[in-house]
């Protein structure tokens, strides 16, 4: 009897360690709801800015989406202000998929070296350098593309040199660390015995590589790419130094152009808040959000799609 | 004490009881002389040489880490960027061995079978078409019927014949395994080299297992390492003891089981071992 009762106690009791798990539970669980108000804070007030432009101003989404010339503080020769955001739009995809497409084949071909080709070199020589290049500011990047990129646009396409052009240059180095990176965890994770299933039936390496390997990392590498498409859509500072700022529809590659980030960075200094300028601008901003939920959106399926074959 | 124990030890490799197979009805298709493996500066295999009957089943046995894998994976090849592979490997009277050796080619002819069944992330029919497809074959036709084929000789046919679409991944162990032995047996190997094909299966999908390489030893010639004793003593006519990177013994297995000429085999085969 005594000892059920003894023993009842001791489970009854709340240890030194059970009282810390609730503890460490409270912290954790504020620290989440901190981050939580913290994130619909930022798209709620970005929303309110940005929405205020269709509401309070009254200027119409279609416009805003389709019209071609930005100067938010003139109106036009029916009195409608110029917000038309279809520039930069197109400036952002145009600038985000170029860089994408050419960064892809680099990466996944130095991704495949650095894996299945060559282990060795590629972790000594490759690896410390696509961290490497990860971590250098975009800054940098921006200055070395106005130093010497746009220079050799401008001599050999003629024009300023600034454009959709320099930009996907600039891009290109900049997103390729991250999706190769990226793609060698995709590779890597693909098992062993999948090499060696194929190597067994008399598959070639290339064959193995080819038809095994890739096939096998296809969400990974997809992810990959998206991923590096999401940072060359955001990518504001190098883009700008690039690019040549100008708000109106790129004629050609070559033709000075912005992207919704480089009007966004250029101009917000100089509006006041809540003026038309302002909220137009919050607009543009509202846009980059919304395509970097999109962005998140894909990854998050490409993942669940991987997951379920 | 002590020196006598070590001139027992030395005795006794000297005089392994190796017999070779010498059966006219089933003349050798693969051999192993003088060959040695060794991983970096260890050497895995120091003594292996063996000699393996066509269309008959010969087990690998032996404790863990004696080098039944490496050996096995040698035969084919599987070994060349992992471990240095010296010595001869004759198949056919052509060392395969060598470097000028069209090892993708010669792979055809030396299928192999692992021990964790690895069918790819593909469909059932694309898994067996894939080596088939890597050789050119495009016929829908001809696919279609050494898919059926493989499968019937697999003993898997029956149950997936209305899901060939389906995904590989979705196949329970036994099958999985049965679908890479199909897969192995597509291309039409000569020779078919399992590594405990069975020691991730239940004891039913075992014995439906050892019923289709007794079935499949009339086409091929098939060497298994296994650690089931009765195992081997079920399906293989030949047995060879590994210990240490060794090939201590290698007779019928009927020998190996009744009449092991070495202690330590008989300590092995009896559960005595260790
Ligand atoms: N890839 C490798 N690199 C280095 N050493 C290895 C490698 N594979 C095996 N070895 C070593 O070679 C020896 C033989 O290993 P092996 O896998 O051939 O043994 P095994 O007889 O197949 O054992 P098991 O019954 O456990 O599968 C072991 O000492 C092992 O540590
Ligand atoms: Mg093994």
């Amino acid at each position: 009897m005594k000892s059920t009762e003894q023993l009842e106690q001791q489970l009854k009791r709340h240890s030194k360690a059970a009282k810390l798990e609730i503890w460490g539970k409270v912290v954790s669980f504020s620290a989440l709801l901190l981050i939580v108000a913290v994130v619909v804070a930022i798209i709620g007030f970005v929303a309110s800015k940005g929405l205020a432009t269709f509401f309070t101003n009254h200027v119409s989404l279609w416009d805003f989406l389709s019209g071609k010339s930005w100067n938010p503080g003139v109106t036009d020769a029916h009195g409608k202000p110029e917000v038309g955001a279809l520039p930069m739009i197109v400036g952002s995809f145009l600038i985000t998929i170029l860089s994408a497409i050419i960064a892809t084949p680099f990466a996944i071909g130095t991704a495949v070296f650095m894996n299945e080709i060559s282990p060795n070199k590629g972790a000594k020589i490759l690896q410390p350098v696509t961290e490497l290049l990860v971590g250098i500011p975009s800054v940098v990047y921006g200055f070395i593309g106005l130093s010497v990129v746009v220079p050799v646009t401008r001599t050999l396409f003629g024009g300023s040199g600034f454009g959709i052009l320099s930009g996907t240059c600039v891009l290109f180095v900049m997103i390729l660390p991250t999706v190769t990176s990226m793609s060698v965890d995709a590779l890597r994770s693909v098992p062993r015995y999948y090499r060696e299933a194929s190597l067994a039936l008399g598959a070639t390496q290339w064959q193995t590589i080819y038809k095994v390997i890739l096939r096998a990392a296809t969400p990974g590498l997809m992810t990959a790419v998206v991923f590096g498409m999401a940072r060359a859509f955001g990518e504001a500072l190098a883009v700008q130094m690039v690019i040549g700022n100008a708000a109106l529809m790129p004629g050609s590659l070559v033709d000075p152009a912005s992207t919704l980030t480089s009007v966004l960075t250029t101009g917000i200094g100089n509006t006041v808040m809540g003026s038309l300028q302002n909220n137009a601008l919050w607009s543009l901003a509202l846009v980059l959000l919304l395509m970097s939920l999109i962005f998140n959106l894909i990854i998050r399926l490409i993942g669940r799609k991987g997951r379920l074959q | 004490m002590f020196l006598n124990n070590d001139v027992t030890a030395k005795t006794a490799m000297l005089e392994r009881h190796i017999v070779q197979p010498a059966d006219p009805e089933h003349p050798t298709i693969l051999s192993t002389e003088d060959l040695h493996v060794y991983y970096g500066k260890k050497e895995a295999i120091a003594e292996g040489d063996l000699r393996f009957a066509s269309n008959q089943i010969t087990a690998l046995i032996g404790p863990s880490g004696s080098g039944k894998s490496t050996f096995l994976r040698s035969l084919n090849r599987m070994n060349d960027r992992i471990a240095t592979v010296t010595g001869k490997i004759m198949y056919r009277g052509i060392d395969i061995n060598q470097p000028d050796i069209d090892v993708y080619e010669m792979r055809r002819r030396v299928g192999m079978v692992f021990q964790r069944p690895n069918p790819f992330a593909k469909s059932i029919y694309d898994n067996i078409a894939f080596a088939l497809r890597l050789r050119g074959v495009t016929d829908k036709h001809e696919l279609d019927e050494i898919v059926e084929t493989s499968l019937k000789q697999a003993a898997l046919w029956n149950q997936v014949k209305d899901e060939l679409n389906k995904s590989a991944l979705a196949l329970s162990g036994g099958q999985a395994q049965r679908l890479c032995i199909a897969r192995a047996i597509a291309v039409k190997p000569d020779i078919l080299l399992l590594d405990e094909p069975a020691s991730a299966l239940d004891p039913v999908s075992t014995s439906q297992l050892e019923d289709t390489l007794l079935e499949l030893k009339q086409q091929y010639s098939i060497i298994i390492v296994t650690h089931n004793m009765q195992q081997a003593g079920r399906i293989s006519e030949y047995t060879a003891f590994f210990n240490q990177g060794r090939v201590l013994e290698y007779d019928t297995t009927s020998h190996i089981f009744t009449n092991p000429q070495v202690q330590i085999t008989s300590d092995y085969v009896s559960g005595n071992f260790g």
